[in-house]
């Protein structure tokens, strides 16, 4: 007998398998946003390179921290901290620079982020705390220590260095920070996909008890994804220092909703076993656009807060609404 | 009143051994005095009411527990587990009562669950490897699923019970241990998946099942090991006893 499926009950395995019904209302969703603002904001330079490639530079940061929370997610867990991670990390890196080089202040930075990820994962994976309560408490706690390491004050970064490699500069015509986006998206996109490591992380976000018996050392990959979460959250902190020239305890204050609503999106599962990288940067990319289009659009800030959570809602509504279990 | 009978030899070499194993839970005792050896090759089935006792020898078999004493022999040598991975390394695999399987990944990526393949140079995942030994598998076992990349959530449960049991299949090399494979079975899923039992035989692994359904148990064992709270009632060949001896063996009533 010859081997193959082909003597098998054929059974409908969809060809569309690579862009799932949800992936697909996701691109739609882009395109329909996108067509809107060109039309309604064609006089309000919508559509400039400027202002699209704006658009890309400012979501960079978003998109790092999406990154780690796609794993974070993945693995069943969740990180609430990674904005004020970003805060520490940035204003971290920002006060050694003032002392020290280039070298150890993106050390500093990185370094905070991924330490506070090891506080978190070692609270979750060896004492059995939720990661929604610790991420919660720390989320607090290292907002307020944000606040009182630098007396609420900004931190100038003048290293050009730094403001060159992880903000305004350039490599053969295209922005850092685009390099960045691109470098993390790449990188977690292949981790994600093609390592055991990224296999593990989907199996126990699918079924935790299955990778245990299977012998996948589950508190291991849930300290390791809470880790990553850090350094993303460090690496976002530093793009926000080189962009803006200056780190404060605001930075990341606000990327929650944000971040989370842009991998939800995206089509990663808030109860973990699915997630999509390039989902994420498309859902990314996706509230960059609303972001920029409704201040285009001349709404007050308290407007663009609201129009913006409504729009997230049903975005959100949308793309649970098929993968509900 | 225990007349433990080791007869069959018509089997393979010793696969699994215990010997006198005791497990006792601070001054409960779990289980008294086991001993049973099971062949290679051979489908031996644990019969015994809730609490028997059945689920603690299963988890001091897969390395979950470690017998208060005896000693456990791996087809001949001595073995002590210190955890579920070491039993897993030395060649037995325990196919779960729920199955254990990630609902939302591929077929293959359950079957290499925990032990993926990867290819050089940079360790990446080798899914299409993968998805081949696992089509291969399913044809071989005669599993039938639309594709080797069908998801798990999709297939119907004796699909599922399939899956479980193949892979516990493709990574032992003694001994698989079958905890109640067809409860949540229908009348046809459940015979389809007593043929894949009996297909095991022919892998000249050793099989313990545990079942609750006695007409399954004749079905598929060799012989078949009653425990009523704790103590090891009996070890008969299945061809020469009867539903009506087991039940009392179970029940402990005359």
């Amino acid at each position: 007998m010859s081997t193959n499926t082909s003597l098998k009950p054929v059974a409908r395995v969809p060809l569309t398998s690579r862009l799932e019904p949800q992936q697909f209302v996701l691109y739609l969703g882009f395109a329909a946003i996108f067509l809107f603002f060109a039309v309604t904001l064609a006089d309000d330079g919508f559509l400039t390179t400027r202002n699209l490639s704006n658009i890309v530079l400012q979501t960079a940061p978003a998109t790092v921290m999406a990154i780690g929370l796609v794993f974070v997610l993945s693995a069943g867990e969740i990180d609430l901290s990674f904005g004020s991670i970003v805060a520490v990390s940035a204003l971290a890196a920002a006060v050694v620079m003032q002392e020290h080089s280039l070298l150890l202040g993106v050390l500093a930075g990185l370094g905070a982020g991924v330490a506070i990820g090891w506080l978190n994962g070692m609270l979750v994976a060896y004492l059995g705390l939720p990661s929604f309560l610790v991420t919660l408490a720390t989320m607090g706690l290292f907002a307020g220590l944000a606040r009182s390491m630098t007396d609420l004050r900004s931190i100038p970064v003048v290293n050009e260095a730094f403001t060159g490699f992880f903000g305004s500069g350039s490599l053969l015509g295209i922005p850092s920070l685009i390099l960045w986006t691109l470098g993390a998206v790449i990188v977690g996109h292949i981790v994600y996909r093609e390592t055991r490591f990224g296999a593990h992380v989907v199996a126990t976000g699918d079924n935790a008890r299955a990778a245990q018996v299977s012998g996948i050392k589950v508190p291991r990959l849930r300290l390791t994804v809470l880790m990553l979460s850090g350094l993303c959250a460090g690496l976002a902190g530093l793009l926000y220092a080189g962009r803006l020239q200056a780190a404060k305890y605001t930075l990341g204050e606000s990327d929650l909703m944000t971040v989370i609503a842009a991998v939800i999106v995206g089509g990663t599962a808030l109860n973990g076993g699915k997630g999509t990288i390039v989902g994420a940067l498309v859902g990314s990319l996706l509230m960059g656009m609303l972001n920029n289009g409704l201040i285009l659009m001349g709404l007050s800030v308290s407007d663009q807060m609201i129009v913006r959570g409504l729009i997230i809602l049903v975005a959100v509504a949308i793309s649970l609404r098929d993968t509900t279990r | 009143m225990t007349d433990k009978t080791e007869t069959s030899l018509t089997h393979g070499r010793p696969m699994l051994e215990l010997t006198n194993i005791h497990k006792a839970f601070g001054g409960v005792v779990a289980i008294e005095d086991f001993s049973l050896t099971v062949r290679a090759g051979e489908i031996v089935a644990l019969v015994g009411d809730n609490g028997a006792g059945k689920s603690t020898l299963i988890k001091i078999i897969s390395g979950v527990y470690t017998p208060t004493s005896g000693s456990i022999a791996l087809d001949g040598a001595p073995v002590q587990f210190s955890d579920a991975s070491s039993a897993r390394a030395s060649g037995i695999e325990v196919v779960y009562q729920d199955l254990a399987l990630a609902d939302h990944q591929p077929v293959y990526m359950n079957l290499f669950l925990g032990r993926e393949k990867t290819k050089p140079p940079f360790g990446l995942l080798d899914r299409k490897a993968m998805m081949q030994e696992t089509q291969a598998l399913v044809d071989e076992l005669d599993v039938r699923i639309p594709s080797a990349r069908a998801t798990i959530k999709d297939l119907s449960g004796g699909q599922r019970q399939g899956i479980a049991i193949a892979r516990a299949t493709h990574w032992a090399k003694k001994l698989v241990l079958l905890d109640e494979p067809t409860a949540a079975l229908g009348v046809a899923e459940t015979a389809k998946v007593e043929k894949i039992v009996e297909a095991l035989r022919a892998r000249d692994l050793a099989i313990l099942i545990i079942s609750h359904s006695l007409d399954q148990v004749f079905r598929l064992s060799d012989r078949i090991c009653v425990l009523r709270r704790g103590k090891q009632i009996s070890v008969r060949e299945t061809a020469k006893t009867d539903k009506n001896e087991i039940v009392s063996m179970i029940t402990g009533v005359h």
